[in-house]
Order: structure tokens, then C-alpha cells, then sequence
């Protein structure tokens, strides 16, 4: 899984680094002349099936964390995505649910298998975000978290015997719940962004977006985006890392159109014109969640799931991980890293 | 028969006469994090537009903004009654990142209210009292938490036994209806736990009919109510106009008690009880306010009287009884008694320092 890596390592060139905030990606080399007169057929193109079938032996991780205020539908949502009850809902009236007094954070692994292909998924909740009285400084032990799992990742790495495949339990992508209020976003959400979209890939979303009609949600949408850019938050996909015209199109019209997704979450299926759908009955009408006419969710879905799953686990290793790791080997001048606590959880040898 | 019929049955009509000519005034307080469709609400409720001049600051304005109380007055006329309403909005409730103590402007508010009441009503002029006493405070809970959260439960601990609370849903729209009850049961429950007293609607006479009591009893099972707000009609084609939110899954309508409760924080608050809140206002809390106030001022006279009169119900066409005024004069003097003391306590502490060093000293001496 280590693609991009500088290849120095000599302690020359360690003492040598000079701390760049953002490194480019290390992209590979395109080829510098494509020749297509070949004169028979000699299987390059196999290559692609070879790491198809690589990767649906081995399986992969996929780390996924989300925050935001209690009761913004984020279990829900979640449990929608993947399709399964990944992560337990708190949503039950009838137990006592304290809200935690500080923030907490909960990781919940699973193995779920599509067509062959199996992914660990783990969903790293943090309860107790920006529910108390007093938020200030609410998101540092989600900072701290984050970082120590690259912290994890960084001594695994620089071990002298290495497990072949190091456990990869950094946050690949974090989504952010915003409330919708309809008129901005709140001073806690830009200071939470504003703090974590250097450390970790940061995913707004519009969340319970039911309670919007199409033109406040417009309006919100711009107004959200303007004032994010006003702040300099760059979310993800950002476009600092858009790798060629293609990407930067494409990523264009998300981050200028789309985003933040305003999404409805459900896990209750329902009958709409003959059909079995997730959805959400008020005595108004039938919210269906993969309606594209009723909410964004299945943008959102493609978008993490479909389309983007891999750039967001290269961008968390290419850019987050590495930013971490130069400033950690420039701070010891190049000796090892100190020994951290290991939740041990997260091991996943197949 | 003419001569056993004395008159005063036409007492009601000769009030109801006298106070249409002196018109009503209300004060309604609004209080919440901001983005639940208070404003919304208020317009809809009153049929104006109060808010049009509103500029909804940024997120990153809002991140060193305080607390401000917002005062705005509008004159409603229906059916040849006026009614001078006031609404106290509190921008900037809930919205900083540390929203500590961010209730106490409030508390002051309504007590500023209480002692400026006070004063008038101890003065010289007392034909023409404005009552600027805050009568309700509409409490806006998110629908999107999980029940009360810790600001909500500090904020109404705080204000409950000074003004009269109505909590309501805001928002509504955003939930099913099993969710609008358990949220509903979760929040009633809450409020018990914490012992945070809500006004109280009061019960219907025993000679009002079964429906009515029926009625009655349905409402006040509804608390906290549910409400979704909208100032614009929806036209469909082969429906009557509604006012009410268009969603490409249908459309909400305010006014249908089906989908929210807004016909009943209507007829609950302008129909039915707008005078029994003013008068909790009166008799209640705001005696039970004097009380406490004249209590501090620690003058024989007035505690026997602030006693007699502590939080009883009483009607107010009776005579209140004259009372020391509360001037400036009061309160300096209170202050000077206090300064008094503490110079006193610390003299007393320098003393006994004084003569403590001297028994060490004699101590030592001796041995």
C-alpha cells in the first residue's frame, strides 16, 4: 500500500528536509511516448485484472470518521451508506442517554463483502462534539486522535522488521455534519474546519436536510461555500491535489455545484409506487433518500463510495500522513519516533 | 321583577367596554439558538412582518458577538381591538463556541422589567404604568437534538420562575410523527427531572362541555408543541391555497392540525390565554419578585408586608397597600451599610492579628 514514498532515506537527506507544508503528490510517471503500433498482443493490459484480483484476496481498510453535534443523523447515515448496521444508533428514547462531558471517541470495526471484494470498515464516532455549554477547544481530542493514529502508522513504518502489511487505521475521511439552519454556518463549524481540513480529508454535509425546500437549500449551499472559501477551508477534494485537466473538471463542478451534500438518511424501507425504498413517512408526503429530487444522498454515496474511495485513501497517505511524517522526523532530527500507546484494535493480518 | 334586578351582571360588558378603549399590551419574549424559525414563527402567528429589515449576520461575525435583547413593537388591530405587542428577541443566544453564562443579559432583562414596574408602581403617577414586564417567553428546542440539551436545561433553570415559559418545537417539519412524540415524551420527562416549571395552562371550568374538555385536555397533552412556521401561500392546482412549505415530497401546511401544532400554540397563546399570562405575570411572578426585593432591603416594615403578600393569587382590582418607595437614596444607603461591615470585618481581623502577635510576643518573652 506504499506508493509515492520518497526513496531517501539516508539521514543526510532526513536532516536535509526542509518542512514543506503541502507536498505535491507523488504521482507516477506518465509514459513519454505511447506507442500503439504494436506488432502483436503482449498482455499489459492484464495488469489491470491481476491487481483486481490482488485486491479482492487481500481486502482493504477504509477508516471513516464522523462529527457533528447528537440527533444530526449521523449513526443513521452511516448505517445508510454501507448499506448495514454499522454503527449503533443513540437514538433510543427510552434509555438514558447522557451526553458525555467531554468529547469521546468511538472506532467500531466491521467486515462488510460486496462481490467478492471485502473492506474493513471501521467508523470512528466522536459523542459529545459541541453539545456542551462550553465547546471551546472542543475538536482537540479529535486532532489528537487523528494524529495518533499517524503516529501509529510512522513507527510501524520505520520498524526494522515490518509487518508486510501495516495495519492502516488513519482517518481516510471525515464527515462533518452541519446543522441546518438555514441561515450560515456556525462559529463552532469554522473553527472545527478550520483546525482539522490540514490534518485530515474534511466532507461537509448538510445533514436532516428534510427540513429545507429546494430554494433555501440553494441559498444555504452558496452561502456555506462562500463563507468557507472566505475562510480558506479547503475540503476535500481539494484543489490544491487535482492531479491532471480531468480530475480538476470534474472536481471543479462537485466542489462548485454539489457540495456540501444535503443529505436524508433512513433505514426504513417503505412502499412508493410498487417499489421497496429507504425513506422517511410524514403525513405530508414520502421522503425517498436515493431520490435525487429529494436529497443529495446519493451523491454523497457515489461520490465517497463509488468514485472516490481510493483518491481518499491516497490523499491521506500521500499528502496528510506525509505532512505529519516530515514534521515529526524534522522535530527528533531524524531519530525514531517516540513509543506511543497502541489501542491495539485495529491489527489486520488476513 | 324590575325591582329585584340590581344591574351589576352587566359588570363584564362595562370591563370588556373599558379595556377595549384602553387596548391591550403584551410582551412576548423569543428565546433560542438561532436557524429554529423563531422569526418565522412570530410572523406567521401575528400574520406581519416584523423581521423585514433582518440582516443575519456570518458565521465569523457571530464568533465575538454577545448576547444582545432586541426590542420590536408593532400595534395589531382585529375586530376593533387593539393590541400593542412587544416582542424582546434575543440574538445570539446558543451561537458562540463558549456560550457560558450567555443566559444572565436575559435574567436581567426581565428583572430590569420587574424593578422599573416597581418603581412606577410606588410612584406618583400611577394612571399611565407601561407595563413593559416581559407576559411569555417562547422557548425554542431544536428538533434535530435528542431532547434538552445543557444550554436549553440552564437557560430555563434560569428564567423559569421569572417569566412565564412555553417550550416549543421548532422546525417540526424535520420529523415523523413517532419521532415528534418521543421527542415530545423525552423533553416532558426532562423537564420533571430538572424541576423546571413551565406555565401551566390552567384548567377549564367544571361547567364547560364534554368536546370542550376534550379539547382542552388534547392540548395540553401536546406540550411541548410542535411548530412549523411559513409566511408564504402555497398555490397547487386543484387545492385551495395554504399557507404552508412546498418539498418536491409534498407540502406541510401550517394551519393543519395534522402536521403540526402550530392552530394550537395559536389558540392557546393569542385566543385563549394571552390575559391569564399577563396575570400569572402580575400576581405571580412578579410578587413573588417584590417580595424577594423588599425582603433585601431588611426594613421591619416592609418585611411584614413583603410576608403578607409573598406568591398569593390575588385578583388585582385590590387596593395594594402603600410602600416605601425604592429610590436611589435606598440603594446608596444599602450599599454604605455594606461597605460599613466589611471595614468592620477587617478591622476586627487586623485586631486579632494584633493581639495574636502580642501573645507570641509575650510568649517568647517568657521563655
Amino acid at each position: 500500500m506504499s506508493k509515492g514514498l520518497p526513496e531517501t532515506r539516508t539521514d543526510a537527506a532526513m536532516s536535509e528536509l526542509v518542512p514543506e507544508p503541502r507536498p505535491k503528490p507523488a504521482v507516477p510517471m506518465k509514459p513519454v511516448s505511447i506507442n500503439t503500433n504494436l506488432l502483436g498482443y503482449i498482455g499489459i493490459d492484464t495488469i489491470i485484472e491481476q491487481m483486481r484480483k490482488k485486491t479482492m484476496k487481500t481486502g482493504f481498510d477504509f477508516n471513516i470518521m464522523v462529527v457533528g453535534q447528537s440527533g444530526l443523523g449521523k449513526s443513521t447515515l452511516v448505517n445508510t451508506l454501507f448499506k448495514s448496521q454499522v454503527s449503533r444508533k443513540a437514538s433510543s428514547w427510552n434509555r438514558e442517554e447522557k451526553i458525555p462531558k467531554t468529547v469521546e471517541i468511538k472506532a467500531i470495526g466491521h467486515v462488510i463483502e460486496e462481490g467478492g471484494v471485502k473492506m474493513k470498515l471501521t467508523v470512528i464516532d466522536t459523542p459529545g462534539f459541541g453539545d456542551q455549554i462550553n465547546n471551546e477547544n472542543c475538536w482537540e481530542p479529535i486532532e489528537k486522535y487523528i494524529n495518533e493514529q499517524y503516529e501509529k502508522f510512522l513507527k510501524e513504518e520505520v520498524n526494522i522488521a515490518r509487518k508486510k502489511r501495516i495495519p492502516d487505521t488513519r482517518v481516510h475521511c471525515c464527515l462533518y455534519f452541519i446543522s441546518p439552519t438555514g441561515h450560515s454556518l456556525r462559529p463552532l463549524d469554522l473553527e472545527f474546519m478550520k483546525h482539522l481540513s490540514k490534518v485530515v480529508n474534511i466532507i461537509p454535509v448538510i445533514a436532516k436536510a428534510d427540513t429545507m425546500t429546494l430554494e433555501e437549500k440553494s441559498e444555504f449551499k452558496q452561502r456555506v461555500r462562500k463563507e468557507l472559501e472566505v475562510h480558506g477551508i479547503e475540503f476535500y477534494p481539494q484543489k490544491e491535489f487535482d492531479e491532471d485537466l480531468e480530475d480538476k473538471t470534474e472536481n471543479d463542478k462537485i466542489r462548485q455545484e454539489s457540495m456540501p451534500f444535503a443529505v436524508v438518511g433512513s433505514d426504513k424501507e417503505y412502499q412508493v409506487n410498487g417499489k421497496r425504498v429507504l425513506g422517511r413517512k410524514t403525513p405530508w408526503g414520502i421522503i425517498e433518500v436515493e431520490n435525487l429530487h429529494h436529497c443529495e444522498f446519493a451523491l454523497l454515496r457515489d461520490f465517497v463510495i463509488r468514485t472516490h474511495l481510493q483518491d481518499l485513501k491516497e490523499v491521506t497517505h500521500n499528502i496528510h500522513y506525509e505532512t505529519y511524517r516530515a514534521k515529526r522526523l524534522n522535530d527528533n532530527g531524524g531519530l525514531p519516533p517516540v513509543s506511543v500507546d497502541t489501542e491495539g484494535s485495529h491489527d489486520s493480518n488476513p | 321583577m324590575d325591582k329585584e334586578y340590581v344591574g351589576f351582571a352587566a359588570l363584564p360588558n362595562q370591563l370588556h367596554r373599558k379595556s377595549i378603549k384602553k387596548g391591550f399590551d403584551f410582551t412576548l419574549m423569543v428565546a433560542g439558538e438561532s436557524g429554529l424559525g423563531k422569526s418565522t414563527l412570530i410572523n406567521s402567528l401575528f400574520l406581519t412582518n416584523l423581521y423585514e429589515d433582518r440582516q443575519l449576520p456570518e458565521a465569523s461575525a457571530r464568533l465575538t458577538q454577545t448576547l444582545t435583547i432586541e426590542r420590536r413593537g408593532v400595534e395589531i388591530e382585529e375586530g376593533g381591538i387593539k393590541v400593542k405587542l412587544t416582542l424582546v428577541d434575543t440574538p445570539g443566544f446558543g451561537d458562540s463556541v463558549d456560550c457560558s453564562d450567555c443566559w444572565l443579559p436575559v435574567v436581567r432583562f426581565i428583572e430590569e422589567q420587574f424593578e422599573q414596574y416597581l418603581r412606577d408602581e410606588s410612584g406618583l403617577n400611577r394612571k399611565n404604568i407601561q407595563d413593559s414586564r416581559v407576559h411569555c417567553c417562547l422557548y425554542f428546542i431544536s428538533p434535530f437534538g435528542r431532547g434538552l440539551r445543557p444550554l436549553d436545561v440552564a437557560f430555563l433553570r434560569a428564567v423559569h420562575e421569572k417569566v412565564n415559559i412555553i417550550p416549543v418545537i421548532g422546525k417540526a417539519d424535520a420529523l415523523m410523527p413517532r419521532e415528534t412524540q418521543a421527542l415530545k415524551q423525552k423533553i416532558r420527562d426532562q423537564l420533571k427531572e430538572e424541576e423546571i416549571n413551565i406555565y401551566q395552562f390552567p384548567d377549564c371550568d367544571s361547567d364547560e362541555d364534554e368536546d370542550f374538555k376534550r379539547q382542552d385536555a388534547e392540548m395540553k397533552e401536546s406540550i411541548p408543541f410542535a411548530v412549523v412556521g411559513s409566511c408564504e401561500v402555497v398555490r397547487d392546482k386543484g387545492t385551495r391555497p395554504v399557507r404552508g412549505r412546498r418539498y418536491s415530497w409534498g407540502t406541510v401546511e401550517v394551519e393543519n392540525p395534522h402536521h403540526c401544532d402550530f392552530l394550537n400554540l395559536r389558540r392557546m397563546l393569542v385566543q385563549t390565554h394571552l390575559q391569564d399570562l399577563k396575570e400569572v405575570t402580575h400576581d405571580l411572578l412578579y410578587e413573588g419578585y417584590r417580595a424577594r426585593c423588599l425582603q433585601s432591603l431588611a426594613r421591619p416594615g416592609a418585611r411584614d408586608r413583603a410576608s403578607r403578600s409573598k406568591l398569593s393569587r390575588r385578583s388585582t382590582t385590590e387596593i395594594p397597600l402603600p410602600m416605601l418607595p425604592l429610590a436611589e437614596t435606598e440603594k446608596l444607603i444599602r450599599e454604605k451599610d455594606e461597605e460599613l461591615r466589611r471595614m468592620q470585618e477587617m478591622l476586627e481581623k487586623m485586631q486579632a492579628q494584633v493581639q495574636q502577635s502580642q501573645a507570641q510576643g509575650e510568649q517568647s518573652a517568657a521563655l
